[in-house]
């Protein structure tokens, strides 16, 4: 069985390592402010006894006030999950920095997301739609577009 | 001195009879030799995320028979799960056990295709192809008998599956089962030390363990390179902690390896059936569920071990009787990433061995 990590323990390692990072925890995922997300990636992914090194899924969830990026990470060593989230508060051109040199999984992830929800990962090295056509205005997903 | 020929571009599809669908190579040549590779695809995207998010919770599993169309039930498993996962639903005994008997043959029949077209691709047209369809025609009609579908199941429910199965069902998947074994062992020693086939496939497209790990690899992609990660047995989902089977791995993580390691996987989908077989109970197929439901507010990822590897949705409830979002995790986009790092180096026609290797759907990563 794939166990879900304490979010309150491992919320606590991360601010030791990576301080004024977390802006949120709850039970069931941490939330990290957007320019902190790149450090506590890597702090997940290389700190012995965490060792992230499957980035499962990312789901990108428009909230009207902001866009929430949820990153699923999963540990094929030990065997335990974290969910780890990330927030955008503006409507134009909201940005994250990209996890691809990380996890090279978030590659056709982040794509998907630029072209559906528009959020831009700063960092990617290919940042184009995916699924459109590049002349396409817009981005679906998103609640307010009809 | 060695003369080089001018790099070129070629686009390979979007409809090439190898490509499985609509999907577009942009790959750059020296000569035969690939230098690059890039995937062009979203020729099928139909918006099925933002469809899900406008039809109620149960209207959503019709659409999700469309993303992998050769494995609709599995697709079908992983989002009703999550739902269930959201809701706190729990499922009557008889309906799990039908849940990893359809799953299970879903399996081994997408496992047939697989493997059918790879032969095709790898040079051995039709033959093989056609033997591997003669067996799965016998799995589809056992899947007609159950839910009047051929192709798009649309078979389980939150709460359960849609109806029970008819009288004439288990003795029909009896015959089936007792008779399989013997036909993969048939193409077992059809296939698997074909002298030409094993030039075609044995060492080409060689993906790293480490690679497969870091771009998000799952189902026997990731395990031909040898790591034993199934979502079967790593979080047993349904009911598949009571039962008793292997997972196949593979060593070298070639075009090979992930089609031995799929004509194994058939022989444990097998051992799995018979089984449930054996203890499958009576009782009712659906919890008392109503048609509309209201989820609490949260979210909820459930995901399940499909053939071409994790399939998972991700629902995010708001209360209301529609998924507020719900995110599609599909195996085949994530397996995409390494076609660059198993292609170049290679020639144009092992390309095509290694893009049949990956056995994907198109309706799965366009959505």
């Amino acid at each position: 069985m794939t166990t879900s990590l304490s979010t309150w323990e491992v919320s606590k390692q991360i601010s030791e390592h990576v301080p004024g990072a977390i802006s949120e925890t709850t039970d069931a995922a941490i939330v990290v402010n957007g320019e902190s997300l790149l450090n506590v990636a890597a702090f997940l992914k290389n700190t012995a006894g965490l060792d992230f090194d499957y980035l499962t899924t990312i789901t990108a969830v428009d909230y009207y006030q902001y866009f929430e990026v949820v990153y699923l990470f999963v540990s094929m060593e030990h065997n335990h999950s974290l969910v780890l989230k990330a927030r955008c508060h503006t409507r134009d051109n909201p940005t994250l920095p990209s996890l691809v040199s990380l996890w090279r999984s978030a590659d056709h992830q982040e794509r998907e997301i630029y072209d559906l929800m528009g959020i831009t990962f700063e960092g990617h090295p290919n940042m184009k739609r995916i699924v459109l056509w590049p002349e396409f205005q817009g981005h679906p997903q998103r609640k307010d577009y009809l | 001195m060695q003369l080089r020929t001018e790099p070129y571009v070629l686009d390979m599809g979007p409809v090439h009879p190898s490509t499985h669908g609509v999907f577009r190579m942009r790959v750059t040549l020296d000569g035969e030799a690939v230098l690059n590779l890039e995937p062009v695809f979203g020729y099928l995207h139909r918006g099925v995320e933002k469809l899900a998010e406008e039809r109620a919770y149960s209207g959503v599993i019709p659409l999700t028979d469309r993303l992998d169309y050769v494995a609709s039930m599995t697709n079908n498993l992983a989002y009703v799960l999550a739902v269930e996962k959201l809701a706190e639903i729990k499922v009557p005994e008889r309906a799990e056990y039908l849940r990893v008997i359809m799953s299970e043959l879903q399996r081994i029949s997408a496992h047939l295709v697989s493997i059918g077209s790879f032969t095709n691709d790898s040079g051995c047209y039709f033959t093989p192809f056609l033997y591997m369809y003669r067996e799965r025609e016998k799995i589809v009609d056992l899947f007609d008998m159950v839910c009047g579908q051929r192709l798009l199941y649309n078979y389980m429910r939150i709460g359960g599956v849609s109806q029970d199965i008819p009288d004439e069902f288990l003795p029909a998947l009896r015959k089936v089962v007792k008779h399989l074994p013997g036909r993969i062992n048939e193409y077992d020693r059809l296939l698997s030390e074909n002298e030409i086939f094993l030039a075609r496939t044995k060492g080409v497209g060689i993906l790293p363990k480490e690679t497969a790990i870091n771009i998000g690899a799952s189902g026997p992609v990731l395990r031909s390179t040898g790591i034993e990660w199934d979502i079967r047995k790593k979080d047993p989902y349904s009911i598949y902690d009571r039962f008793d089977f292997d997972i196949p791995t593979g060593e070298a993580g070639d075009c090979y390896d992930r089609y031995y390691v799929r004509l194994q996987e058939m022989r444990q989908s097998i051992r799995i059936v018979e089984q449930a077989l054996k203890q499958i109970p009576s009782g009712p197929v659906k919890a008392d569920v109503p048609q509309l439901i209201r989820p609490p507010v949260g979210e909820a990822y459930g995901h399940v071990e499909g053939p071409t590897g994790e399939v998972g949705f991700h629902v995010v409830s708001d209360g209301g009787i529609a998924p507020y979002r719900c995110h599609i995790r599909a195996p085949s986009l994530m397996n995409l990433t390494g076609l660059y790092d198993m292609s170049v180096g290679w020639k144009v026609q092992d390309l095509i061995v290694i893009f049949g290797s990956f056995a994907i759907t198109m309706g799965e990563i366009d959505r």
